[in-house]
């Protein structure tokens, strides 16, 4: 087996057993999250496209299972799918308004645009305004298993149905991204963030391809977004707000633009910073603020883009 | 719904009031995106620091002086938060912004909204985001003047009239004189502006010390209208963005009129259809994208 593959299994391993050893809401919290920031990360460090309003997407979707799992009696399956495809369709509005645009301009309107979105979880009718959407039942997967069902493990009590759910989800998810990474569509798009000109002076229609990462990098935030409103049970404001863009991004710069798994590292570092800072109220924000200009000043590559770095130009081994 | 004209116009006369903080903001924004290509996502945090500075002064000022009675008045605090702030964004460029141009102008937004966080995260610390209210505003602007159709507050025709004026001070400074003449220049080709002799480095230091200091003397002028809050800015801050969308990014004349034109659009939607009024703009923003996507006064980059 090679490196790579023993490093997967290791990680698969670890994703099975994580509901023993750290509480599992908590560890779904953290899956939602980094499947959020990879789908980012497809984006940006891919296709270098900033999209500042990718909480339109994880919000939306949120609010869409939320509501049809909740008051149409869909399967849960069926809310993620449904809250996917409702962020697809979201992302390939955005995208047409979007995609011709460039940088700055291109986070700013994307930006914008999600404030739209905000407003109608603010306003309109089913959203439940400020207080969002609660009491999201887990519901039965397939019609089969109780994804509410908690067991007794040691005294403990788990989750360990929806736990799995979410980890098949994040699996599958993150398996979309890798494949399409490491597919020709993943190389193009490396091709455009790397030379737009050149790419289209190559034949590639460029601005198809942009859209179409655009859709998936929708599609697949609006899944963690569906995946976390079921094992919160609630879509709230927080889920489409701008803060939430801003914290993806955050996750993503952190742990890698353009790595496989630094946004999993990321998002993981994120969440757990705030896990344990809860207590200090706002100071979150000033220490997320402080990691913000610290990662933007002095270490933009991220945790795991530092490390491939170490290992891309250590100098070799006399004996290698 | 009784539809009078007289309350049509007081609400525009209401929403230019709101316009003339979006143009002086926008602006701000605009001046900064200019010459540093850098979407500045502290400037509502910079703004709220400005209200801050006015309503510390009145309140704390005195105390923390040793002189319980002192209080830093309107006037004083009208000259004194921009500068603070502006230094404060001279320091911000130095340390920081400075050593970002060489790379994706994407992080210097990327910095700056830590730095909003940072700000935010603090004052809400020491204030909670329960709105504090300014009473340090002079006598002379108390009570309402007699406009024919309404009784318009005095404060609120003086801050109208007060933003309007920055504003076209600035836009007759960057369009009509020498100095801003190099900052043009300096926009379109800092290295050749560099050689005849003109320090731009310092240039673009001190223009997002001014376009910051625009941000806070719009806080002052906003503490007696609105209460002062650590979020006051985070909540304006995207509908001033929509307003950049929308004017044309780093569009002088841009700025000032889409933001006086969509705060009086705003004040219109609130007497028509008053839940639609804190969303008219992004989907005036939608609007004006799919058919000029480069803004009302935008030029493409």
């Amino acid at each position: 087996m090679s490196v790579n593959r023993k490093l997967w299994a290791a990680l698969f391993l670890a994703g099975l057993a994580a509901p023993f050893l750290i509480y599992p809401v908590f560890v779904m919290q953290l899956l939602c999250f980094a499947l959020f920031a990879c789908a980012f990360n497809l984006l940006i460090g891919y296709t270098g496209l900033l999209s500042f309003g990718h909480a339109a997407f994880f919000g939306g979707a949120a609010y869409v299972t939320g509501y049809l799992v909740k008051n149409a009696g869909l399967t849960p399956e069926l809310g993620v799918i449904v809250g996917t495809l409702a962020a697809g369709l979201m992302g390939y509005i955005f995208g047409i308004l979007t995609i011709r645009r460039q940088g700055i301009y291109f986070a700013m309107i994307t930006l914008a645009l999600a404030q739209v979105i905000y407003f109608i979880a603010l306003k309109a009718p089913f959203t439940g305004g400020e207080d969002g959407l609660q009491d999201v039942p887990r519901g039965m997967f397939l019609g089969l298993v109780d994804l509410g069902h908690t067991y007794h493990v040691a005294g403990k009590p788990l989750e360990l149905n929806l736990y799995y759910f979410v980890f098949i989800i994040f699996c599958i998810g993150f398996w979309i991204i890798h494949r399409a990474i490491h597919s020709p569509f993943g190389q193009i798009l490396k091709a455009i963030r790397e030379n737009e000109p050149r790419a289209i002076s190559l034949g590639y229609k460029v601005e198809r391809l942009k859209l179409l990462a655009f859709v998936i990098s929708a599609s697949l935030a609006g899944t963690a977004g569906a995946t976390k409103s079921l094992v919160f049970q609630l879509a709230s404001l927080t889920d489409v707000s701008w803060h939430t863009s801003g914290e993806v991004v955050l996750m993503t710069l952190l742990g890698g633009l353009g790595t496989v798994l630094g946004p999993v590292v990321g998002a993981f570092t994120v969440v757990a910073l705030q896990a344990e800072l809860s207590a200090f109220g706002s100071w979150v924000t000033v220490v997320i603020g402080i990691t913000f200009v610290v990662c933007v000043l002095s270490f933009r590559r991220g945790f795991v883009g530092e490390v491939l770095e170490k290992i891309r130009t250590r100098p070799p081994k006399p004996n290698d | 719904m009784h539809l009078s004209y007289q309350v049509v116009l007081a609400q525009l006369m209401l929403g230019l009031n709101i316009g003339a903080f979006y143009a002086i903001l926008s602006l701000g924004l605009a001046v900064i995106f200019g010459l540093l290509n850098i979407i500045n996502f502290a400037h509502g945090a910079l703004y709220m620091l400005g209200a801050f500075v006015a309503l510390l002064g009145y309140n704390e000022l005195g105390p923390l002086l040793g002189m319980p009675d002192f209080h830093m008045n309107y006037w004083t605090a009208l000259l004194v938060a921009p500068l603070v702030v502006g230094s404060l964004g001279v320091l911000i460029e130095k340390t920081m912004l400075r050593r970002l141009y060489k790379v994706d102008h994407l992080y210097g937004l990327l910095l700056t909204f830590g730095l909003a966080l940072i700000l935010q995260g603090v004052f809400t610390n020491y204030f909670n985001v329960s709105g504090i209210s300014y009473n340090g505003k002079p006598e002379i602007l108390r009570g309402a003047v007699n406009l024919k159709f309404m009784m318009f507050p005095t404060y609120r025709l003086w801050s109208i009239a007060i933003s309007l004026a920055v504003c076209f001070a600035t836009w007759f400074v960057i369009e009509r004189t020498k100095l801003g003449s190099y900052l043009r220049a300096g926009t379109e080709n800092p290295s050749l502006v560099q050689a005849f002799g003109i320090n731009v480095p310092l240039m673009i230091t001190l223009t997002y010390g001014f376009g910051v200091g625009m941000a806070a003397f719009a806080g002052v002028v906003a503490a007696p209208i609105y209460s002062v809050s650590p979020i006051m800015g985070s909540e304006l801050i995207i509908t001033v963005f929509a307003v950049v969308v929308i004017g044309g990014m780093g569009s002088i004349m841009g700025s000032i009129c889409t933001g006086l034109s969509l705060g009086m659009l705003e004040g219109l939607t609130k007497v028509i259809y008053p839940p639609a009024a804190n969303t008219v703009i992004f989907f005036m923003m939608i609007l004006v994208l799919l058919v000029k996507p480069e803004g009302l006064f935008g030029k493409e980059q």
